[in-house]
């Protein structure tokens, strides 16, 4: 094993771990969010501190690769990849941190038929199930996994697209609930959002294992 | 038009195989990194094109080795006429112990050439390509000796222009200068590329993507790889390649 293979070895090892929290901390999410666990969600807020932290440590790495190693062919691949999984896992903290703050700023559980109308336990059981299939992608170097995101962030897509009328006609009955169905409307945009950064993740990863580049790609090209 | 050309080159020093059937192009006012492991032929390929290797014992070459189309190997062509259209930088600075003009006269002079004014101009105006004039134009008639590592360097530049060639071969030409003689000697391959069409042998995978716009990976005498530079070093397409731009080869 040479020098730099070490370093990639630490930096790959760093963002599997942030990769485990982030998804920890939107399980976490959706837990609070079931069960009104306030408690539960601050934890969620306070370790959003932890993935800021991976955040600039794994930015900082992939500097100092860059810097002391000049990184050629797969190698450069794998950092410039790291360097945007990074920051794709950082914006999806932020979507688990989102969920929490409403679950504490929301005062008494939210209505389950309204849960289950706009089907977000879908949304975050989808989001968890692409970070653990990229996790797997990422470490078995493989990008046939990373292409099952691709299929996953569709259906996101269409629940998505199907809320707002949901949601107006749950409002139009509940009149007393608009505030929980706006907060639980606002959640699943951000639950959409997170599936996009799952796709660019699954984009890098192909980017890194195959050197083919599917930004902005039509979906029949993936 | 391709300026460069082997076709299906071999070569043996005696019952060394060193060159192993290698076709490859180099286009005019292109840059061409030859790398790979020590002993892998690319010295031996890059000094095909001047026909350095004709001065080793026991070398047989088949195949063919054009320059701007010329079978340089037939009998129709001499060695004298070849070397002042393809001229070559050495890893050493070698520079004759004679004055920085007259290092740069030299190869105008044995070419026949005494017309003193034009001496002048071509002296003047290589040193100013390769970027050395304003350190030496006050003292041209010291030593070549006196002058820094990389400066000498850059003065067997200069003498191999001051003739004109079209080629420029260069044989690991920084490997013995520091960082800055380093990067000055790049910048002037950079700048030479609109004139010349350069082959560089180098060891430095750094330099190669600095300089190059295509770049033959050799391993065992063999052509493993030749591509455009940024798809070597970004996505080689053979894995022996990657495992030596890599630093894993072996």
């Amino acid at each position: 094993m040479t020098h730099l293979d070490t370093e990639l070895q630490q930096l790959k090892d760093n963002l599997i771990e942030m990769w485990t929290l982030v998804k920890n901390q939107l399980s976490k999410a959706q837990e609070a969010l079931f069960n009104n666990d306030k408690d539960l969600a601050r934890e969620v807020v306070s370790l959003e501190k932890r993935v800021n932290a991976f955040e600039l440590g794994i930015d900082q790495d992939c500097e100092n690769i860059f810097a002391l190693f000049n990184p050629v062919a797969v190698d450069l691949r794998l950092v410039l990849a790291i360097i945007k999984i990074n920051n794709n896992l950082e914006r999806q903290g932020d979507s688990a941190k989102g969920v929490a703050k409403f679950v504490i700023e929301f005062d008494g559980p939210f209505d389950k038929h309204l849960l289950d109308i706009t089907r977000i336990t879908e949304m975050f059981t989808e989001n968890i199930t692409m970070l653990d299939e990229l996790t797997e992608a990422f470490e078995k170097e493989d990008g046939v996994i990373a292409r099952k995101t691709f299929k996953r962030d569709e259906l996101l897509d269409e629940i998505n697209d199907h809320t707002t009328a949901v949601v107006a006609e749950y409002i139009r009955k509940n009149l007393e609930n608009t505030e929980q169905a706006l907060q639980i409307l606002s959640i699943i945009r951000k639950l959409e959002r997170s599936g996009d950064h799952s796709k660019n993740i699954a984009e890098e990863i192909i980017f890194y294992t195959e050197a083919k580049v599917l930004k902005h790609k039509g979906k029949d090209k993936k | 038009m391709h300026i460069l050309e082997t076709k299906a080159i071999n070569l043996h020093y005696g019952d060394f195989h060193a060159l192993k059937g290698i076709s490859m192009v180099a286009n005019k006012n292109t840059v061409t990194a030859l790398i790979g492991p020590s002993g892998c032929g690319k010295s031996t390929y890059l000094r095909l094109f001047n026909r350095m290797n004709d001065l080793i014992d026991n070398v047989e070459i088949s195949g063919q080795v054009l320059v701007d189309g010329e079978d340089i190997y037939s009998r129709r062509v001499h060695v004298d006429d070849l070397r002042k259209k393809v001229g070559m930088v050495f890893q050493k600075p070698n520079p004759f112990p004679k004055s920085i003009y007259e290092n740069v006269a030299y190869g105008l002079r044995v070419n026949g050439i005494n017309d003193k004014k034009f001496i002048e101009e071509r002296v003047i105006s290589s040193l100013e390509q390769a970027a050395l004039w304003n350190e030496v134009k006050d003292k041209l008639n010291k030593s070549a000796f006196e002058l820094s590592g990389g400066q000498q360097q850059r003065l067997c530049i200069a003498r191999a222009l001051a003739i004109q060639p079209s080629v420029l071969l260069m044989d690991e030409p920084a490997s013995a200068l520091d960082p800055l003689s380093t990067s000055k000697i790049e910048e002037l391959i950079y700048s030479l590329k609109k004139d010349y069409t350069i082959v560089i042998v180098t060891h430095n995978m750094q330099q190669a993507g600095r300089v190059s716009d295509y770049t033959a990976f050799f391993y065992m005498g063999t052509l493993v790889e030749y591509n455009e530079t940024k798809i070597i070093f970004t996505n080689p397409q053979n894995t022996q390649t990657q495992n030596y731009i890599t630093g894993r080869f072996g």
